[in-house]
């Protein structure tokens, strides 16, 4: 987790180090996905896997805003969002695996990945509902006076859940700091969102008052920027705010969701994934800016490989969690 | 309880200061709920409770109930211990994703590591003349979810010891009260500090003929029955769980051994409800020293019905588990 210290060479705006240290944790992100994929694959990995890739620039703008202390609720697709808020992927790999060494001891899986000690109140497998923790989450910061924020992410499935706009009101009728961030990667599991949401999406939250901005959620500058600025002013008590992010989920809905044309084209992927690939436009965003050469960012993917090859390596032979594991923890 | 206890409160006055005391020793315990601060709810229950704690502390919420219920949830996770107020137990309906697949599920998810102290109190109970929709008595729905604890108090003291002690858990508790007897009963409660612990069963009456096991308002029943039943020579040992889950299997257990005749009597619905887990415990534990079945008594298996002398029948009665249990007794 970057600090403001980090962030001082360059006059009022992020520093050079900040800026790489977003493209590799942005990058930690697609490869970590890269393996589940292939421990999926390779039929080591049980159950489901909804994959992150394409929309790493969010999770990565949005928690390098945060700090250790700040919380985090999370999705189902939900491993860009943990990774980024600071949990290590060996761990992460344990628990995709169900191995006791995992966040939860094997017994949350990648869809219930919690990290107690970087604030990562959880992924979560109902669509949307997450939204009331966050909430109270942030209404606890308000109620201790810890001066800590709250960020919600969910996808524009959620859009359809009633819960959003329960807490959205409640949120903006008590000024909780919480941001609300919307992940629109255009798809409701196989179902375009065009199909599912009417009206404009911004002017749901606009309703409530709450204070609504969109961002290019392919672009980690701007979704950093924008983060910046509500989570400044959630910390300084002026309440809520919506983040309404557009992006691309690059795979399928979950790993095996392989034959994707009956709801999109591949020449729609393809134009998403070579035009407006978060990792690539800031790389090259970073040579041109003269903060990396082509050499520093190819040694930083060298590094991240070797990384996520050694933690999967870790899970892969970390041990299950015993029988006697399996009544524990039903009640504290 | 103590004997000679001078002092009676009502079940409300009881629960009110449960609350008033739990909220004096613990900054972080809350009240959130619908018209809970300056109405004190539309039972009176918590009148006084805002003068006293002021409103950040006592929370009027938006007709919300996944909201404000989902809220709570996220708050316990983050170091608060709020007392959510459900008003009829009927809206638990709307609360059930927040309570079911989050407040019940994410100690365990998390490996340990995340907790939920948080306290749901809410009413059962018909022939109030309310009709279909704020009449039911849904407490099984609570006890079928691990990670949940159900309690269920019968009298002003019992439901002051356990209210604190619910307040105390680092689990989630689902407390709930019979919305006839917050005014109309009145009990011995001491003014010094005492609890009670979740999962010990009270004999409220002892006998040597037949168990009745009742539940909440059931067990006024159950002693109205063991009056009547006396008068013809039947002596009736009345057993009150107290709370559901946990639940105190070895008192049900012993006393229909030592009887040899049980009937179980609670509020719910007759069918897949609370009375058949507890006669199926009754049977299991004390087969052999059984003379008879264990007899279910819950309320009818229709929607509880507006008109008075139909919603009358839907719900036992000292008259027909009296009837019952002469009938199990063989006397005529």
């Amino acid at each position: 987790m970057s600090t403001a210290s980090d962030r001082s060479d360059v006059g009022a705006g992020p520093g050079s180090d900040f800026w790489v240290n977003a493209y590799r944790q942005m990058l930690r992100i697609r490869l970590f996905e890269e393996q589940v994929n292939e421990l999926y694959t390779r039929a080591l990995m049980p159950g489901l896997a909804h994959l992150y890739s394409g929309e790493e620039a969010i999770a990565v703008g949005i928690c390098e805003a945060l700090t250790n202390e700040d919380y985090i609720t999370s999705t189902h697709r939900g491993h860009g969002h943990c990774l980024a808020k600071g949990a290590s992927p060996d761990k992460m790999f344990a628990e995709l695996l169900g191995k006791e060494a995992g966040y939860c001891r094997g017994k949350g899986g990648s869809m219930h990945i919690a990290d107690f000690d970087t604030g990562n109140l959880g992924a979560n497998a109902i669509v949307g509902g997450s939204i009331g923790i966050a909430t109270g989450a942030a209404f606890s910061a308000k109620h201790l006076k810890n001066g800590r924020v709250a960020v919600c992410f969910f996808g524009e499935g959620a859009l359809g859940q009633g819960l959003l706009y329960e807490e959205l009101n409640i949120a903006q009728l008590w000024k909780l700091p919480v941001i609300y961030v919307c992940e629109n990667n255009c798809y409701n599991e196989y179902t375009h969102y065009s199909e599912t949401t009417a009206g404009d999406i911004c002017a749901r939250a606009a309703a409530f008052g709450v204070l609504t901005e969109m961002v290019d959620g392919q672009d980690v500058r701007a979704v950093n920027a924008a983060a910046n600025k509500l989570v400044e002013r959630a910390r300084a008590g002026a309440g809520p705010a919506f983040l309404l992010c557009n992006t691309y989920r690059y795979t399928g809905h979950h790993v095996g969701d392989i034959n994707r044309e009956y709801y999109r084209s591949k020449a729609e992927e393809q134009t998403w994934k070579t035009t407006r690939d978060p990792i690539q436009m800031h790389g090259a965003w970073m040579i041109e800016a003269g903060i990396a050469d082509a050499a520093a960012i190819e040694a930083i993917e060298a590094e991240v490989r070797a990384e996520m090859k050694t933690a999967v390596d870790f899970a892969v032979a970390a041990p299950y969690p015993g029988p006697e594991e399996v009544e524990m923890h039903v009640y504290a | 309880m103590p004997d000679a206890i001078k002092r009676e409160l009502t079940f409300a006055q009881a629960v009110r200061e449960a609350l008033a005391e739990e909220m004096r020793r613990d900054t972080r315990v809350c009240i959130l709920g619908e018209d809970v601060a300056e109405a004190g709810t539309p039972f009176k229950v918590l009148s006084g409770l805002v003068e006293e704690f002021g409103t950040e502390r006592v929370l009027d919420t938006p007709i919300s109930e996944a909201g404000f219920t989902g809220l709570a949830v996220g708050a316990a996770m983050t170091g608060l211990r709020p007392v959510v107020d459900i008003m009829f137990g009927d809206f638990l309906t709307l609360t059930m994703d927040q309570m079911v697949n989050q407040a019940a599920k994410i100690h365990y998810m998390s490996g340990g590591k995340w907790k939920v102290p948080m306290v749901l109190r809410t009413t059962l109970g018909a022939t109030r003349r309310s009709a279909a929709q704020h009449s039911q008595s849904l407490h099984a729905w609570l006890c079928h979810v691990p990670g949940l604890k159900v309690v269920i108090p019968s009298t002003p003291y019992d439901a002051k010891g356990l209210l604190k002690t619910a307040i105390r858990d680092e689990n989630p508790v689902i407390f709930f009260e019979d919305k006839m007897m917050h005014h109309k009963l009145k009990g011995p409660v001491p003014a010094e500090e005492y609890t009670i612990p979740l999962g010990v069963a009270d004999i409220k009456r002892v006998g040597t003929d037949i168990t009745l096991v009742g539940t909440s308002s059931m067990v006024q029943v159950a002693l109205g029955a063991a009056d009547l039943l006396a008068e013809i020579g039947i002596s009736a040992e009345v057993v009150d769980p107290r709370t559901l889950w946990p639940l105190d299997e070895k008192t049900l257990i012993e006393s229909a051994k030592k009887t040899s005749r049980a009937i179980v009597i609670d509020e719910g619905y007759h069918r897949y409800g609370v009375t058949a887990e507890l006669a199926s415990v009754i049977a299991e534990g004390a087969f052999y020293s059984l003379d008879g079945p264990v007899l279910r008594m819950g309320a009818m298996h229709i929607p509880i019905p507006f008109s008075p002398p139909l919603e009358d029948l839907t719900v036992a009665t000292p008259r027909t588990v009296f009837e019952a249990a002469r009938k199990l007794c063989g006397k005529r």
